[in-house]
């Protein structure tokens, strides 16, 4: 039964609780500040092709406040912030909250069950190449992942495109809903078929450094003396895997996947872009390219939230869920 | 000891592991320079031949044409070769950050904290967001491409130099030198730099294949460099809209000669990591 210090666990819930404001505060006011160092006018980028006189130019860069000092703007950025409102959408011309929540979960969807899909075979095909340590079966692993660590995951994405969508057929070029439908019409399978591709590219992607990392460590226990050990008793081999090895990589393994968040995030981008799935990438991407400001800055601190969320999961795990480090703090 | 990989095994296993690696550094920088120089030597604009667009692979186009005929080998060099010398320059400039770092961080409890929290603030946004707010804020282009994945690759190896600058920090010599009188900044070169330099320059090769790569994926998005530069990102976001009607040489050579060129980095660096670990070397 995992009992835990719930007095000890509140204090270090606090401290990651400031930790993430302050690190909230630092990101928002640097990366407004990046943004209004851009070459970019948010009156021009608002109005897009439209013509209006100066004076109209005037009065809405009063209006937005583009007059102000630098300070002042990244004040006023960060007492919005405060006040629970990220601004208004210049693309989707709803609260940038709507939109970050609308895409998010449409990618969360993406997210979880290429993290879950690689994070299990990941795991198993780690677990594989480690305890067959040199034999074809880890230089076949070893290989694959060597080559997955170096390719770019978007390239990754085109080329399935290419074999599963263009030449074989099997699933449909892009978007989450067909063509000519509404998007709450859908059917369930519809909805699946067109998951399925880009889950597949990023779960691909995303196993090769869970593999790398639990093969290692499974060679590291199986040059232990308790491995020695177990084998002289006359334990068979993957009983010993099973009951010495698994137990003793399991828990780092679940904490490095923890930690992935980061590049999950980045390939979702990545992944959407290829399969036009319209989530949280695509919105990044249009945002930036038609400065999107306040869509951009929300996405930028939703993220940084989401990846924070994913260490501190790790650090949770790390220091309440193995039991030997929970026995040392708890007398 | 661990096994030698792949790559050093085979042809060439009546040499030991020095030689070896040697011999692969050799070789696959070789190949590179060859991309480099062939690259460099390429007109920018290709000539068009409509009568020769959209040829899937032969003899004579290799990597077949695009939609304007151009002969897409070459395009695929050309941008190669761009590849490399941005990944050359933006992996220079974050070895120059991360060390700078590393020494900030070795001055005084305050400063260290400072350089910590700063590696906790780049390593939590993700890398290809904060790659597409430098892009924004310093204009597309080249230049802004390098900044942005200098800017954000740094964190790694200021994490490995800072705790080696620690480490050397604690050593009896350094204590002595500072008791002879002499300043923070002439230990800081003259004792901790050499100590370190084989650190960095390998770190600054580890960091190659992930500033190549990062490049493309946001010039791919848009983000990077523009659109009538020869990049591999931009080659591959054009063939998006081809893939439909089969041209699969368009995206899939490009892609392939990217991975070729990352890999090939990533085992100079792994080899010369290999190479300059004293318990390693010998075998």
């Amino acid at each position: 039964m995992i009992k835990i210090n719930s007095k000890k666990l509140a204090k270090f819930l606090g401290l990651k609780a400031v930790r993430l404001m302050i690190l909230l505060i630092a990101i928002a006011a640097i990366s407004f500040i990046m943004i209004q160092l851009s070459p970019i006018d948010p009156v021009r980028a608002y109005l897009g092709q439209r013509i209006v006189s100066q004076e109209q130019l005037a009065i809405m860069g009063e209006y937005w406040g583009t007059n102000l000092s630098l300070g002042e703007r990244v004040m006023g950025w960060l007492s919005t912030l405060a006040s629970g409102s990220m601004g208004f959408s210049l693309i989707y011309r709803v609260p940038v909250t709507e939109v970050i929540v609308q895409k998010f979960t449409a990618s969360l969807t993406l997210m979880v069950s290429s993290w879950i899909i690689s994070g299990i075979f990941g795991f198993l095909l780690g677990v594989l190449a480690g305890a067959k340590e040199g034999t074809w079966i880890d230089k076949v692993i070893k290989t694959y992942c060597y080559i997955l660590q170096s390719s770019p995951t978007f390239w990754i994405g085109l080329v399935l495109l290419m074999v599963f969508s263009v030449y074989l057929g099997w699933f449909p070029i892009g978007l989450s809903v067909p063509i000519g439908q509404l998007s709450d019409t859908v059917t369930f399978w519809q909805w699946l078929h067109r998951l399925i591709l880009p889950a597949f590219t990023l779960s691909i992607v995303e196993i090769a450094s869970l593999t790398m990392y639990t093969r290692d460590k499974l060679i590291n226990v199986k040059k232990s003396d308790y491995f020695l050990f177990a084998q002289a008793r006359g334990e068979s081999f993957w009983g010993i895997i099973k009951n010495h090895g698994i137990r003793n990589i399991l828990i780092p393994a679940i904490t490095i996947q923890f930690m992935s968040f980061n590049e999950l995030f980045g390939g979702t981008i990545l992944v959407e872009q290829v399969f036009a799935y319209p989530g949280i990438g695509q919105a990044t991407v249009a945002a930036g390219l038609r400065s999107d400001v306040p869509l951009l800055l929300g996405i930028v601190l939703i993220s940084t939230i989401f990846v924070f969320a994913g260490n501190l999961i790790a650090d949770i795990i790390y220091q309440y869920v193995d039991p030997r480090l929970r026995g040392e703090d708890d007398d | 000891m661990t096994e030698a990989p792949w790559y050093n095994k085979g042809l060439f296993s009546s040499l030991n592991l020095r030689q070896k690696t040697l011999l692969t550094i050799g070789l696959t920088g070789l190949v590179l320079f060859v991309i480099f120089i062939c690259g460099w030597m390429i007109d920018a604009n290709l000539p068009t031949d409509f009568t020769m667009k959209m040829q899937a692979p032969s003899f004579l186009h290799p990597f077949g044409t695009d939609w304007m005929g151009r002969d897409m080998f070459t395009r695929t060099i050309k941008g190669l070769s761009l590849s490399i010398v941005i990944g050359i320059g933006a992996s220079i400039i974050s070895s120059i950050i991360a060390t700078i770092l590393a020494f900030v961080a070795s001055v005084n409890k305050w400063f260290d904290e400072f350089v910590s929290w700063l590696i906790d603030l780049f390593a939590s946004i993700p890398h290809i967001l904060l790659i597409m707010m430098i892009s924004i804020a310093l204009g597309k282009g080249a230049f802004g491409v390098i900044m942005a994945v200098a800017f954000s690759h740094w964190v790694n190896l200021t994490r490995v130099l800072r705790a080696e600058v620690l480490q050397i920090n604690t050593s009896e010599y350094v204590a002595l030198s500072n008791r002879l009188g002499r300043s923070k900044l002439w230990i800081a070169k003259e004792h901790i730099l050499p100590l370190v330099l084989s650190q960095i320059f390998v770190g600054t090769l580890l960091v190659f294949p992930h500033a190549i790569m990062h490049e493309a994926s946001v010039t791919f998005l848009g983000f990077g460099l523009s659109p009538h530069e020869p990049a591999i990102g931009i080659i591959l976001s054009e063939s998006m809209s081809y893939l439909a009607m089969g041209a699969w040489w368009l995206a899939f050579f490009p892609g392939l000669a990217l991975l070729i060129v990352v890999l090939l980095f990533d085992i100079i660096g792994d080899n010369l990591k290999r190479l300059l670990d004293p318990g390693e070397a010998n075998n």
